[in-house]
């Protein structure tokens, strides 16, 4: 089960940027690009689990704080020479509100 | 001594391209035959007369468009008369005169007194602030003028006219262009081709005013407008005259050689005395006057050649293409363009992509070419022409260009290979391919400038370089390493030096700005390039720029290092390595109450507290704010540390008060952002404890003042550092450090340390600005501490107030409550 969860407005983070949601199943990393699309992954880096939301953010895709590997920000999957892919999660706008698709309630109803 | 007893005197009036060419192949010719002196009327060493208009426009400084340095003069035993201007030439006892009085006995005498600008002889022609464009004097003079941002009129839309004209309008004047035929640049140009530069023209903000006959220059004390013939009168505090350049011969005929419209030579370059020769713009060979380098360097080759003794060598005219020094107009142009009934001609336009070609053919042979927009196949063009190949085979897609002859489309490179030995790379110079790939594998060149130093090629007008750099990697395969032109990140072509010559330039203050400009290839840049480009702009202006936070690296946006776990570590500003009692307590409570996991002393004298969760910065930040720290700006491409020992206070070596200049020099340079992490230490005595001699910067304090040490390292490199100088008081060492440190801020790419940026811009040139030269020093420390003004804010306490709440908490916590049912 999934659900559509709010996790706040497009204005709380900045273009080329991006926020943290905190979630029972880890950090989720929420980016914005520059031409306000938004985009959501697991903040978490496959190469050595560096914090992707800390990364630069430059077209749809983010370089790791760590270890400048490039993470396309729609598939998840690294960019260039290397490989490896970090857990995508689908995030719907309404107006300035953004909805991401979380697993979680489901889970915790259990 | 023999030797020096035959040698013969050769004397040289005047120092520009075309004779300082002719003595460099003289002495490779015969290195031995004369004792030279050279007579130069401009106060300075030979330049690249090509390349004012790229001085004008703030592209290039004065110092790179040096030909031959003061060096070059010394090392072939050359006397040069600066700012001598000859007067007179006795032809019967064989001396020349100068203006200072000067006399100096010939054997053999080089006229090449170039040219002179005309000046159309209109009422008020010589008010102050109406100008030529000839020299470094006349760019120097439109420079001051252009500070005032006023309005400029240029009379002359050919060659020089316009780029002057492009020049004044980058330096932010406001700027009409005034052409007496009805399009521009007519001579080189078909009407089609002008029309479609006077469009790119105007786009750049330059009016252009054709069929405009000046007939008055008006003014009071100095010049106020221009009155055109039909009435019209235009507003202006700048007129520079740039309609056409005449040989200038007065010399000559005073000393009573045949000079008609130029000084009249032989083939073998010979005046009507056999012992005088004139080569360059002043000389008249074969009934024809040249303006253009490549004629001219032809001359001093011949020229060269017969003071070597080869009474054969003789000139022989060829056209030369011509091509516009305007950054971003690519035209190119050469040989007969009129129509006539015995002639055909191929066009091609496509107005959408401004592409204009017209080749001008006679019996079946290339005669003319006029290319604008699209103009790489220029020289292929040229090639036909010279070689008068036969295009019937190839008619039908000729003006496509040399890619769609054999067949399927040849990239840039596949062209290059299949060029033939003899054609012709370098235009300015006359360099053929087979001179640069023989020069390549003979002399085992690697780089540009190694091609540059032996075959000449791309070393005037530089559009050739690109060919240069194609027949380097062609030769040399994988072994060939570009280094002077690796591009910045894949997102642009240009390399880092580029980048920062065009922000200046171009005046460019965001981030948007430059990629735009400079046609960035990606819509917002990558992780490479974003930091530098805002690095760029923050050292560039400093007070209109606005950081862009998303463009720096985690580290400077949050003010602490992160670590390995995605935790931060946080390093307190201790001035010089000092600390005290009530500095370490407020260190040890923030410890306590945080549980902050490790504590350590660093290698730049200070403590490093790691392992804090981020959302706890603000409030770590806090409690030291509280106790008077600061940022240590530990993780900032910027000033880090002054190490500093115990000096003069305590020492029993100590010589004068390190730990004061060491907390002197911290104090006033902390905060300013620099290309790479700048380390600084200061030694109170030669025993060196601060460890100096491995710094970006060192100070060794000695009896007699302060060492100024500078490009050590201590990392992947191991270097001791290069003495800058001794200064004697703790003042003149301040600014000397900050003037060096700005010089390193506005010349290094962005990521290269000191010793890297001076290995590469030369140790000497650093001491010779900062040592030497006390203006030099003097701006680039009255910058720094303007810079400075904007750049001193404590980022720790301007969080504490709340900038940038959100990057210290989450946007959402979710799923919490549930779970917790």
């Amino acid at each position: 089960m999934s659900d559509w969860t709010l996790i706040g407005t497009i204005n709380d983070i900045p273009r080329r940027g991006a926020r943290c949601v905190v979630t029972p199943q880890g950090k989720i990393a929420v980016f914005r690009t520059q031409k306000d699309q938004v985009f959501a992954i697991d903040d978490h880096c496959p190469h050595k689990g560096g914090p992707l939301s800390q990364g630069i953010v430059h077209g749809a895709a983010v370089t790791c704080p760590l270890h400048n590997w490039a993470i396309c920000l729609e598939t998840g999957k690294a960019l260039g020479a290397d490989e490896g892919s970090v857990k995508t999660i689908e995030i719907r706008l309404d107006g300035e509100r953004i909805l991401a698709r979380l697993e979680h309630v489901a889970m915790a109803a259990e | 001594m023999g030797e020096t007893a035959k040698k013969q005197k050769l004397v040289v009036v005047g120092n520009g391209m075309a004779p300082g060419r002719a003595l460099e192949h003289l002495f490779e010719l015969a290195p031995d035959a004369y004792d030279v002196t050279i007579f130069n009327a401009e106060p300075r060493v030979n330049y690249d007369r090509i390349m004012l208009s790229p001085v004008l426009s703030g592209e290039k400084e004065f110092e790179e468009i040096i030909i031959h340095g003061d060096g070059w003069y010394i090392k072939h035993g050359i006397t040069l008369y600066k700012g001598h201007k000859i007067v007179g030439i006795d032809r019967e006892g064989k001396t020349v005169t100068s203006d200072a009085g000067t006399t100096v006995p010939y054997d053999k005498l080089l006229i090449a007194t170039g040219s002179v600008p005309f000046v159309l002889p209109v009422p008020g022609n010589g008010l102050p602030g109406v100008l030529t464009y000839r020299d470094l004097d006349d760019v120097n003079a439109m420079l001051l003028a252009a500070q005032s941002r006023a309005r400029a009129i240029v009379i002359g839309g050919g060659l020089l006219g316009l780029e002057a004209a492009a020049g004044l309008k980058s330096r932010g004047m406001d700027v009409t262009v005034l052409h007496i035929m009805p399009t521009l640049m007519e001579r080189q140009l078909d009407p089609a081709a002008g029309y479609l530069l006077e469009q790119a023209v105007e786009q750049r903000g330059i009016r252009v005013m054709t069929k405009a006959s000046t007939k008055e220059i008006v003014g009071t004390r100095k010049v106020e407008g221009v009155v055109l013939a039909d009435g019209t009168t235009l507003i202006a505090d700048l007129v520079v005259m740039a309609a056409g350049i005449r040989p200038n011969g007065t010399l000559a005929r005073e000393a009573g050689l045949a000079v008609n419209r130029g000084i009249v030579t032989d083939a073998g370059m010979h005046t009507s005395d056999p012992d005088i020769f004139a080569i360059g713009e002043c000389a008249e060979v074969g009934g024809q006057c040249y303006g253009l380098v490549a004629p001219l360097y032809e001359m001093a080759r011949v020229v060269a050649a017969q003071l070597a003794g080869n009474a054969d060598a003789a000139f022989v005219h060829s056209d030369t293409p011509t091509k516009l020094k305007v950054t971003g107009i690519n035209l190119f142009s050469v040989g007969d363009l009129s129509e006539g009934e015995d002639r055909q001609e191929i066009v091609l336009r496509d107005a959408a992509a401004g592409v204009y070609k017209r080749l001008v053919l006679k019996d079946d042979r290339i005669i003319g070419t006029v290319l604008y927009g699209e103009t790489s196949d220029g020289p292929w063009f040229h090639d036909l022409t010279k070689k008068r190949t036969d295009i019937s085979q190839m008619r039908d897609t000729l003006i496509f260009g040399q890619s769609y002859q054999g067949g399927a489309p040849l990239d840039p490179m596949a062209a290059v290979a299949a060029l033939p030995d003899d054609a012709e790379i370098c235009g300015c110079n006359g360099v053929c391919k087979g001179k640069i790939t023989g020069a390549i594998t003979g002399k085992g060149l690697t780089s540009l400038d190694a091609v540059r130093a032996n075959t000449k090629a791309s070393a005037s007008c530089g559009t050739c370089t690109g060919l240069v750099e194609q027949l380097l990697s062609l030769t040399l395969g994988d072994a060939y390493n570009p280094a002077a032109v690796t591009p910045m990140c894949s997102c642009t072509d240009l390399g880092h030096d580029d980048v920062r010559r065009l922000i200046k330039a171009k005046k460019l203050k965001s981030i948007p700005a430059v990629m735009q400009e400079l046609e960035w290839k990606t819509s917002c840049g990558c992780a490479k390039c974003r930091p530098a480009l805002n690095y760029y702009l923050v050292a560039d202006w400093p007070d209109e720029y606005a950081d862009d936070y998303q463009s720096r690296f985690i580290n400077e946006r949050v003010h602490a290092n992160i670590q390995k776990d995605g935790t931060y570590s946080v390093v307190p500003r201790m001035w010089g390595g000092m600390t005290s009692s009530k500095e370490l307590r407020a260190i040890a409570d923030v410890v306590d109450k945080f549980h902050i996991p490790a504590v350590k002393v660093t290698g730049g004298q200070r403590i490093d507290m790691l392992g804090i969760k981020k959302e706890d910065l603000p409030a770590v930040w806090a409690d030291l704010g509280r106790a008077g720290f600061v940022s240590g700006q530990a993780y900032a491409k910027g000033l880090r540390t002054v190490k500093t020992c115990v000096g003069s206070d305590w020492c029993r070596f100590g010589t004068q008060d390190s730990t004061g200049l060491g907390i002197r020099i911290e104090k006033f340079m902390w905060g300013s952002w620099t290309p790479a992490k700048v380390k600084m230490a200061v030694s109170g005595c030669p025993r060196n404890c601060a460890e100096a001699t491995c710094k970006d910067v060192g100070i060794i304090c000695v009896d007699s003042g302060f060492e100024i040490h500078f490009a050590g390292a201590a990392g992947l490199d191991i270097r001791g550092t290069e003495v800058l100088g001794l200064v004697k008081s703790e003042d003149e060492a301040l600014e000397h450090v900050v003037a060096l440190t700005q010089m390193y801020r506005e010349q290094a790419r962005y990521l290269e340390r000191i010793y890297k940026w001076a290995k590469r811009i030369g140790v000497d040139e650093i001491r010779r600005q900062i040592m030497n030269d006390a203006t030099k020093r003097k701006a680039y420390f009255d910058r720094f501490v303007f810079s400075q003004t904007f750049a001193q804010v404590d980022p720790w306490s301007e969080r504490v107030s709340g900038l940038d709440k959100h990057e210290f908490r989450p946007m959402a916590s979710v799923g919490y409550q549930e779970a917790a049912e």
